[in-house]
């Protein structure tokens, strides 16, 4: 069995205390992050935007600072999981690019990623609503925290 | 040299350096390109040698400020002041993106006010990115917002963005007339991007926290706050008496680079890589550019455009003008061409003018269509990323923030600031 834990900032702990406890022992799991660059493009049309400027450019580490970010999540994350998994670092439009790793795996884990305090539609936001729509496996959706009803 | 020849090379002039600065090609630097277009102006006689030497004569004192300005920025950078506000707003945070958000709004407002937009963009930006991402928040608030700021919280000091710069002398305004004037319109500014980013972005930052470990209690480089903090009173009282900013400014920069230079942290090549000598020859060769197609009837279009007077409607005009004119071609050329016309109906229409090029590039992140046009030719936002999302949050904020801080500076014009 091939699993996917697609791992977020806020709620990677909910996802990855689930795929400790639901996953078999036997499943290959791969941990998954997806970063969107919209954050790194904004900085550097900012910079773009300064005419004339000397090109030395700060602009360039942007992306280093992402990438490592999310090296050092997947690496806490494996550590929470406390078990052998690989891990899968992509940049993208989110929702997509966990809907193409997912066309890989068995199961998917994710967390509702909108309204996390009460049960119900809102719970899943735009990006986590199109996953669970379009996933090609079978999916095990978490909260984050307890809902309040 | 008839007038219409004259405009037309004044104008392919200008569209070339603009053209050089946005596609920014490796074997061509602006600047050359800038200084080449200027020189020839000057050789077929769509400008004088006089007029160019005077319009020379007028940038000159602005551009040694702001030399003074950029190594004022490149003392607290190796002071390691940007890193520290980075700590600073992650430790304030308390893992609360919505409380990380007003920090970095205090943050940026204050290092574009205090340093000019150019610091907040190339080396706040990098941290608060930084910052959002060690916290395991989603950055996009927080770097938006950082680069909105730069532009809107520019409009309080002379030396918070090029553009004031370059009129402030034209302005007749003492340095302290300026900042009373431009304070209620930059608190509006301020005050609109933090509604609408706010709303906008209220699924990222409604997240609870998520508990992450936050940074020990930074120290902030002493010299940089000593000498930043000495430097803004300067200006301040330097205008009760008489004292010419651009001196307060240098000696601000002086401070903070000799005792580098002294402890042989920073060498002169470092020195004059901090000055930028290409960027400072790119805006003189713009501003020769400027006079002669302004010289040759590009002025007298403008005053056709832009009315005079400084009624509320009026100014409203004049900073919607000076926005679009700023989203076409970039802020610099367009404060350059607005206001030698603005300055004939007196400091307000100048200021509005100012409104409209400082807060108006807000519309696209890339500061104008043609930056932005270019960045998708090349591709080099990929193909992933929402520009709708860029495009309405400018259409939420600039019409607004223009709107609240041309009424703040009309109220206060009335009452008499």
């Amino acid at each position: 069995m091939r699993v996917l834990v697609w791992i977020v900032e806020e709620t990677w702990r909910a996802t990855v205390a689930a795929a400790a406890a639901f996953v078999p022992a036997d499943a290959d799991v791969t941990l998954l992050h997806v970063r969107a660059s919209d954050a790194e493009t904004v900085a550097r049309g900012a910079r773009d935007a300064l005419l004339g400027r000397s090109r030395r450019s700060a602009a360039d580490s942007l992306d280093a600072i992402s990438e490592q970010g999310a090296r050092e999540l997947l690496a806490d994350a494996q550590a929470a999981l406390g078990r052998q998994a690989a891990l899968d670092a992509r940049s993208g439009r989110i929702e997509r690019e966990v809907v193409v790793a997912a066309g890989a795996a068995d199961l998917l884990v994710l967390a509702r990623d909108e309204d996390r305090a009460h049960r119900g539609p809102r719970s899943l936001g735009h990006t986590a609503r199109y996953v669970v729509d379009h996933a090609p496996c079978a999916v095990l959706l978490v909260w984050p925290d307890a809902p309040s009803g | 040299m008839p007038e219409g020849l004259a405009l037309a090379l004044s104008l392919a002039g200008l569209v070339a350096t603009l053209a050089a600065a946005v596609a920014r090609p490796r074997w061509l630097p602006e600047a050359v390109v800038a200084v080449v277009a200027a020189g020839g102006l000057v050789a077929v006689g769509a400008v004088s040698v006089n007029g160019a030497r005077q319009a020379v004569g007028h940038l000159a004192p602005t551009i040694g400020f702001l030399a003074a300005l950029l190594l004022l920025a490149d003392g607290c950078r190796r002071e390691g002041l940007f890193g520290a506000l980075g700590d600073l707003m992650a430790r304030g945070s308390r893992d609360s993106p919505r409380r990380l958000l007003a920090l970095v709004f205090a943050v940026a407002s204050s290092t574009t006010v205090v340093l000019g937009l150019d610091p907040t963009i190339v080396l706040l930006t990098p941290v608060v990115l930084v910052t959002a991402t060690r916290l395991r928040m989603s950055p996009k608030p927080d770097v938006y917002a950082t680069a909105h700021l730069a532009n809107s919280a520019s409009l309080l000091l002379p030396i918070s963005n090029l553009t004031n710069l370059l009129v402030f002398t034209a302005s007749g305004l003492s340095f302290t007339r300026f900042a009373a004037l431009m304070l209620l319109p930059t608190v509006a500014a301020i005050a609109v991007e933090w509604v609408v980013l706010n709303r906008f972005f209220a699924a990222e930052l409604g997240r609870p926290p998520g508990h992450e470990a936050l940074p020990a209690a930074p120290h902030l480089p002493r010299l940089s706050v000593t000498v930043l903090s000495a430097t803004l009173a300067g200006f301040l009282a330097g205008s009760l008496f008489g004292i010419s900013p651009v001196w307060i400014a240098a000696a601000g920069a002086a401070a903070i680079t000799i005792p580098a230079l002294v402890r042989r942290t920073e060498g002169a090549v470092d020195v004059v890589r901090a000055i930028q000598p290409s960027f400072l020859l790119f805006v003189l060769g713009l501003g020769v550019i400027v006079v002669a197609a302004s010289d040759n009837g590009l002025a007298a279009a403008v005053r056709t455009i832009l009315p005079g007077g400084t009624s509320l409607p009026a100014l409203l005009a004049i900073a919607a003008i000076s926005a679009l004119l700023a989203n076409l071609v970039n802020n610099l050329p367009a404060i350059l061409i607005i206001a030698p016309v603005a300055v004939a109906s007196g400091p307000a229409a100048v200021l509005a003018a100012l409104v409209g090029v400082n807060v108006g590039p807000n519309l696209t992140y890339a500061g104008s269509l043609a930056t932005l046009l270019w960045r998708r030719l090349l591709r080099a936002d990929g193909t992933d990323v929402h520009l709708g999302e860029f495009l309405r949050l400018g259409a939420a904020t600039v019409p607004a923030a223009l709107a609240a801080s041309t009424l703040m500076l009309w109220s206060g014009v009335k009452v008499g600031l």
